[in-house]
C-alpha cells in the first residue's frame, strides 16, 4: 500500500467514526423520555405553551427528525453552537472551552512522563531479560493493570493530604486565582503533583510492556547479532540498532491510548475535584446535565478520533516500510 | 462423539499436567476461585446482613466505627458492617463481571469465526466496526449510554443495563483474535479434504474450527471478564451502579461520596478496593498464564549470554 493510500484510507475512517459519533450523540438524546425544548430553554417551567410552542417552530422541533432535525442539529454543532447547560445554565461550548486547558495540562504531563519512563524501564527489562529489573518491571505492570484507576486515586489523596500535607482538591489555592503564571507554579505543582502521579502510574505499565515486548522482538533479529558480532558493544547495539526500531509500536500506542488517557482523566479528574473535562462530565453525569453531558462526549470523541489521525500520519512518516507498495 | 469425549479429556488433562507447574496460573486460578467461593457462601461468612445497622447499647448506629470484634472490618457512615458489604459486593462484581464477559466472548467469538470462515463481505464488515468502535473513547461513550438507557423506562435494574452496554462493546478484540487464528485454521490440508469430500460449513465449523480455537476462547474470556469487572467497578464509582446492590465500586462510590477519606475511615475505603485488585489480579494471572501454554512466544534473544543461545538452539533442533 501507497502512503498516499494509506493515509487516505485512515482519513476517510476518520470521517466515518466521527460520523458514527454524531450519530450515536444525536439518536441517544433523543430517545429520551420528554421534550428536547427543555434542552433549549433550560428547567424554567414558566414558560408558557404557546412560548415552548413557538420556540419549537423556531428550532424546527416540529419537523420529522430525520432528515430535517438530523441536518439541522449538525449544522448547529458544526457552528460551535452545542446548546445550553441545564445545571450551569451557560452556553455548552463555552463551559467546555474554559475546563479544556487543564484537562490538556494533566493528560500531557501525565503522558510525557509516562512514555518517557515507560520506555526506559520497558528497554531495560527487555534487555535483561529474566532478570530482578524484567521480573520487577512485569509485576508492576500487571499490578498497575489490575489497580482501578480511582481506587489508586483515593489511596494517594488520603496518603498525600494526610502525611505530607498535600492539597486535596483543585488546580490552585482559592486565593491565587488571577496572579501572574509565575509566582503561583509552586501551588501549582503541588495541586498537580498527585494526580499527574496516578496518571503516570496508570498509564507507565502499558508503555513498559510494549516497549519490552518490542525490544525483544528486535533483538531476535539477525541485523543485532552482526552488530555484536562486529563486536559493538550492548550500549552501542541497543542505541543504534535497536532502539529507533523498537520506538515505532510506541507511536501507534500513544495513539490507540488516547481513548484510554480520556477515561483516565474522568476518575481522576473526579478523584481530585480537578477543574478540568473529565469532572465535568461526571459532574454532567450526577446532574443528569444532558446538554452538557452531549456536547462533553462529542467534544471527547471527536479529539480523541482527530488526534488518533494526526498519530497515524506521524507513523506513516516516521515508518519507512509504509512507503512501498 | 464418544472418540471426541476421551480426546477432550486427554487433552485436559495434558493441560491440567502443564498448568499445575506453572505458579502464577495456580495463583490466578486461587485467587478466582476463592472470590467465587465467598459469592457463593456469603450468608455463612457475614455476620450481618449488608443493610444491616450495627447499633450501640443505647441504641445508636455505630458510624465510622473502626474494626473490631462487632464488625471485623469497621462499618461505613450508616453504621453498616464493611465486611458483610463486601462479601455481598463480590456476587454483584462478578455476577456483572461473568456475564458482561460472557456476553462479549459470545459476539466475540461469533463474529471472529463467521468473518474469518467466510471472509468476504461480513469480514469486511467485522473490521470496519472494529476500526471505529476501536478510536471512539470507550469510557465516554459508556458513560453516556448507560446514563441514557437509565432515564428510558425499561423496567429492568441498573445492573442488567450495565452488563449489556460492557458486553455489547467489549468484544471486538476478542472477535479480532478469534478471526485470525480462524485464518490459519482453516487453510489447513484436513480442513480442505473435509471440503472436498462435501462436508458442509455447519460440519467443517463444528468439527475442525470450534474445537481448535476453544482454548483460545477460554482464555480470552478469562482476560475480558477482568475487563469488564474493572469497567463495572469504575461505571459504579461514578455513581451508575445499584445502589441497593452495591458492588464494590459502588461501595467505593458510596466511601467517597460520604468523606471516608477526610474522615481518615481508611477501613471503608480500602476493603473494596483490594478485592477488585484481588479477582481481576487472579483473572489475569490465569488468563496470561493460559495464552502462553496456547501460543508459545519469541525465544531468540542475541544480547543473553551464549550460553543461553546454544540452550535455545539445541530445544529448536530436538
Amino acid at each position: 500500500m501507497s502512503r498516499r493510500d494509506f493515509l487516505l484510507r485512515k482519513f476517510l475512517l476518520s470521517l466515518v467514526t466521527i460520523f458514527v459519533v454524531i450519530v450515536i450523540n444525536f439518536m441517544l438524546f433523543r430517545v429520551l423520555p420528554g421534550d428536547p425544548v427543555r434542552s433549549v430553554i433550560g428547567r424554567n417551567v414558566r414558560i408558557s405553551a404557546e412560548t415552548q410552542q413557538a420556540l419549537r417552530e423556531q428550532f424546527g422541533l416540529d419537523k420529522p427528525i430525520f432528515p430535517d432535525q438530523f441536518i439541522d442539529t449538525i449544522g448547529q454543532w458544526a457552528q460551535g453552537n452545542l446548546g445550553i447547560s441545564w445545571s450551569l445554565r451557560r452556553p455548552v461550548s463555552e463551559v467546555l472551552m474554559s475546563k479544556l486547558g487543564n484537562t490538556v495540562l494533566l493528560i500531557g504531563l501525565g503522558q510525557v512522563l509516562a512514555i518517557f519512563l515507560g520506555v526506559t524501564l520497558g528497554l531495560l527489562a527487555g534487555w535483561k531479560r529474566k532478570t530482578a529489573i524484567d521480573v520487577g518491571a512485569l509485576t508492576f505492570s500487571l499490578v498497575a493493570w489490575a489497580i482501578p484507576t480511582f481506587w489508586l486515586g483515593i489511596i494517594f489523596l488520603a496518603a498525600g493530604s494526610a502525611w505530607f500535607g498535600l492539597p486535596t482538591a483543585g488546580i490552585m489555592s482559592p486565593e491565587n486565582t488571577g496572579k501572574p503564571l509565575m509566582t503561583i507554579l509552586p501551588d501549582l505543582a503541588r495541586h498537580l503533583f498527585l494526580p499527574t502521579l496516578t496518571l503516570t502510574i496508570l498509564y507507565l505499565g502499558e508503555y513498559m510492556l510494549i516497549m519490552r515486548s518490542s525490544i525483544l522482538e528486535v533483538l531476535s533479529e539477525d541485523y543485532i547479532l552482526t552488530a555484536k558480532a562486529k563486536g559493538m558493544s550492548d550500549w552501542q547495539v541497543l542505541w543504534r540498532h535497536a532502539l529507533r526500531n523498537a520506538m515505532l509500536p510506541i507511536v501507534t500506542l500513544i495513539a490507540l491510548n488516547l481513548g484510554f488517557t480520556v477515561s483516565g482523566a474522568i476518575y481522576i479528574e473526579t478523584v481530585f475535584s480537578y477543574d478540568g473535562l473529565g469532572k465535568l462530565f461526571q459532574t454532567a453525569l450526577v446532574k443528569q446535565d444532558y446538554p452538557l453531558l452531549q456536547g462533553a462526549f462529542l467534544l471527547l470523541a471527536v479529539s480523541v478520533i482527530i488526534a488518533n489521525m494526526a498519530a497515524d500520519i506521524l507513523y506513516a512518516v516516521l515508518d519507512p516500510r509504509v512507503k512501498e507498495s | 462423539m464418544n472418540e471426541n469425549w476421551a480426546l477432550f479429556k486427554r487433552n485436559l488433562f495434558e493441560f491440567w499436567k502443564a498448568f499445575r507447574r506453572n505458579k502464577l496460573g495456580l495463583l490466578g486460578g486461587f485467587l478466582v476461585l476463592t472470590a467465587i467461593l465467598a459469592a457463593t457462601f456469603a450468608p455463612l461468612l457475614t455476620p450481618y446482613a449488608p443493610t444491616e445497622v450495627i447499633r450501640d447499647v443505647n441504641g445508636r448506629g455505630l458510624t465510622f466505627a473502626p474494626p473490631s470484634v462487632h464488625a471485623p472490618l469497621g462499618t461505613d457512615d450508616a453504621g453498616r458492617d464493611i465486611w458483610s458489604q463486601l462479601i455481598y459486593g463480590a456476587r454483584v462484581s462478578l455476577a456483572v463481571g461473568f456475564l458482561a464477559g460472557f456476553i462479549a466472548m459470545f459476539i466475540g467469538s461469533l463474529f471472529g469465526i463467521l468473518a474469518g470462515y467466510f471472509g468476504g463481505r461480513i469480514d469486511n464488515l467485522l473490521m470496519r466496526v472494529t476500526d471505529v468502535l476501536l478510536v471512539i473513547p470507550d469510557l465516554p461513550l459508556m458513560l453516556v449510554l448507560v446514563a441514557t438507557l437509565r432515564q428510558m423506562d425499561l423496567h429492568v435494574s441498573p445492573l442488567v443495563v450495565l452488563v449489556f452496554v460492557i458486553g455489547l462493546l467489549y468484544w471486538t478484540s476478542t472477535a479480532r483474535l478469534i478471526r485470525s487464528q480462524v485464518l490459519t485454521i482453516k487453510e489447513r490440508q484436513y480442513v480442505a479434504r473435509s471440503r472436498a469430500i462435501g462436508a458442509g460449513h455447519v460440519h467443517i465449523i463444528r468439527k475442525h474450527i470450534l474445537p481448535q480455537i476453544m482454548p483460545l476462547i477460554v482464555a480470552n474470556t478469562v482476560l475480558i471478564i477482568s475487563t469488564a469487572i474493572l469497567i463495572e467497578s469504575g461505571l459504579a464509582f461514578l455513581g451508575l451502579g445499584d445502589p441497593t446492590q452495591p458492588s464494590w465500586g459502588a461501595m467505593l462510590n458510596f466511601a467517597f461520596d460520604r468523606s471516608a477519606v477526610t474522615n481518615g475511615a481508611w477501613w471503608f475505603y480500602l476493603p473494596p478496593g483490594f478485592a477488585i485488585v484481588w479477582v481481576t489480579l487472579g483473572c489475569v494471572l490465569l488468563g496470561n498464564v493460559l495464552e502462553d501454554m496456547l501460543n508459545p512466544r519469541l525465544t531468540a534473544h542475541h544480547l543473553e549470554s551464549n550460553q543461553n543461545m546454544i540452550a535455545i538452539q539445541k530445544r529448536e533442533g530436538e
